[in-house]
């Protein structure tokens, strides 16, 4: 029942008939950020409008003003009550421009985090629809403290004491997705993508060009199938036909049974297990070893007077090599490599 | 054997061990003064990077750092492979710092009171955040948390370590998770943001310190010029993503040049910690 409306779990299916794809795994994989990013997909409202039986939409963060990028309120899904928190795309350029792609800015983020402490205030569960390139990145939205609106988020998400149900139905970018996304459960269309960075971006820091982006795709295993077995996603919805395009109100019929499935499981959970659930499911990740060194000891390079004494009547040779302690990257005082966004 | 040459080289030419050129005023700095002035330029003020070593032998209290968890090392768990492969890169900078991965995690004390520090280390990779890193943080909040002192994390890192993909993404909500158990014991955090500190982990522990304390002039923001230039045509203004925009903006409480920074943190742990307990080691304020 649940594999059937899931369409896979942490395996595949190999029944599943795979989608017309390029055979190059380069090329499939780009497929997929294409399909994520096509224009036609429906974005946020338009599968609250097929999800819910009743929507209102709420605006504004009180602090600032009102994110077109990022869009929330208060819903029933088959009768359950639930706060509603999205990134929004537009439809065509001129609602694009006016919702900024789908790239939130700080006033968004804020928006989300009221409408969590909505949610925990009244006791309604929270559903989210991940769907941005990334938070944007221009000169305002440092200035208002993108940084700090994102952290925050996940800070508040983190701490509300009522079921979070994650989709992520298109993009997932980065941190501006991550500011939405971290919940009890995170459940992916099937040609959704998330990355830590876009893969333009990451290219962009890789190769110096953007052309690569496909390669940096491949190498970020951003499809929903690689995440699930990273274990990030938790479940793969399948998408009809071609993509999530070609029949919209399927694709929000097939999330609306896992909506109501999930929700209903979570609610079923007291709310100290559900809390202590979302902790492990984010504390856990990581992949590292322990290779137990002993513990070293602590640095020892700003000695008192006497070890500058015994620096400086150490053998003459010393002073031409310069001070052998010294990490000699330091000296050089690189512009930053960005490593993300 | 070296030939002596009737006259005086040119500055370029000394071996670079010995001599460092400030790339704030130019200057040619003797590395011994150098190190000394905390590695922070004599005549214009601009401060170096630094290790997370040399951070903590500054900060605390002499000789009381004791690290934790120094055997963390990343694997690949996406198999990344750009011109070189992730584990290679790793190696190299293992190598070339002698550390295994971006970050120091230990209690240490301040004006003898005990707390947890974590420092980055931008010389590893960028400082870069991925499971090693987000592990560190993640250990000093719960290692706080468990001994209830207060918690102290130097941040200086380009953001999250994209070679381990989504997994480092998700560094950013555990950490923030621990930060947000730590808030709900009433245990201070401070957050000491260097030069750099930007993406991933900006917008997460770094932005959320009960203190926000900035060093002079130190890159902070979310978005890279590189990430920015590629997705935004915007021209961005002198001065900007810079310590002194944020103060202005309100995102840090104060900006504090390095030689008064460890003054500063035992004054702000003096009000916001429990008091500290009597055992405590040198009490006295070392001045850098």
């Amino acid at each position: 029942m649940v594999d059937r409306l899931l369409g896979r779990s942490r395996d595949r299916e190999a029944a599943t008939p795979a989608p017309a794809l390029p055979a190059a795994p380069r090329d499939a994989m780009w497929a997929r950020v294409l399909l994520a990013r096509n224009p036609r997909r429906p974005h946020t409202l338009e599968l609250v409008a097929g999800i819910a039986d009743r929507f209102t939409e709420l605006h504004g963060d009180r602090l600032f003003g009102d994110d077109g990028a990022i869009v929330g309120g208060l819903a029933r899904i088959d009768g359950r009550r639930v706060v509603v928190v999205g990134h929004q795309k537009g439809a065509d350029t001129d609602e694009n421009i006016r919702r900024n792609f789908g790239m939130g800015k700080p006033e968004g983020f804020r928006k989300a985090i009221r409408l969590f402490e909505l949610a925990d205030r009244f006791g309604i569960p929270v559903v989210t629809f991940v769907d941005t390139p990334g938070a944007y990145p221009g000169a305002e939205a440092e200035e208002r403290g993108i940084a700090d609106a994102i952290a925050n988020a996940i800070l508040v998400m983190c701490r509300i004491r009522v079921p979070v149900v994650v989709l992520i139905t298109g993009e997932g970018g980065s941190g501006g997705a991550l500011a939405i996304a971290a919940g009890d459960v995170v459940v992916a269309l099937e040609n959704a993508v998330y990355s830590v960075i876009s893969p333009e971006g990451c290219a962009a820091i890789l190769w110096r060009t953007s052309d690569r982006a496909p390669d940096a795709a491949l190498a970020m295993r951003m499809s929903a199938a690689d995440q699930l077995e990273l274990g990030v996603v938790d479940f793969v919805v399948d998408e009809p036909g071609q993509g999530a395009h070609v029949d919209p109100a399927e694709t929000a019929r097939r999330l609306r049974a896992v909506i109501v499935e999930q929700l209903d499981r979570l609610a079923a959970l007291p709310v100290d297990e559900l809390l202590a659930a979302r902790h492990r499911r984010y504390r856990d990740f990581g992949a590292f070893d322990d290779l137990g060194e002993p513990e070293v000891a602590e640095p020892a390079e700003r000695g008192g007077l006497a070890d500058r004494l015994r620096r400086a009547l150490e053998p003459v040779g010393k002073t031409l090599g310069g001070l052998g302690a010294r990490d000699g990257r330091e000296g050089r005082d690189e512009p930053p490599a960005r490593e993300e966004v | 054997m070296p030939i002596t040459l009737p006259f005086r080289p040119r500055r370029e030419s000394y071996p670079p061990d010995m001599w460092t050129q400030c790339p704030g005023c130019s200057e040619m700095l003797f590395n011994k003064h150098l190190d000394k002035a905390l590695r922070v330029c004599p005549s214009c003020g601009h401060h170096f990077r630094i290790s997370a070593p040399t951070r903590l032998a500054q900060l605390v209290d002499p000789g009381s750092f004791r690290e934790r968890d120094a055997g963390l090392v990343s694997r690949d768990p996406l198999g990344f492979v750009d011109g070189k492969p992730y584990p290679d890169r790793i190696t190299g900078a293992q190598t070339a710092t002698g550390r295994k991965d971006a970050a120091m995690w230990g209690f240490a004390r301040f004006g003898g009171r005990r707390v947890a520090i974590c420092a980055l280390d931008f010389t590893f990779m960028g400082g870069s955040m991925g499971s090693v890193v987000g592990e560190k943080v993640t250990r000093a909040a719960e290692g706080a948390l468990a001994e209830g002192v207060p918690l102290v994390v130097v941040s200086a890192s380009g953001g999250a370590r994209m070679q381990e993909g989504t997994l480092a993404l998700m560094q950013l909500v555990k950490t923030v998770a621990a930060l947000g158990a730590l808030r709900e014991a009433g245990l201070p955090y401070i957050s000491v943001l260097a030069d750099p500190t930007t993406g991933g982990v900006f917008a997460s522990f770094a932005a959320l310190g009960d203190v926000n304390v900035a060093e002079p002039n130190a890159l902070i923001g979310f978005a890279g010029a590189r990430v920015s230039a590629g997705t935004i045509a915007e021209e961005l203004p002198p001065g900007f993503q810079r310590a002194e925009f944020l103060l202005e903006h309100g995102f840090v409480d104060r900006i504090v040049p390095r030689s008064e920074l460890r003054d500063e943190l035992v004054g702000l742990l003096d009000v916001l910690a429990p008091p500290a307990p009597a055992d405590g080691g040198a009490g006295s304020v070392r001045r850098g």
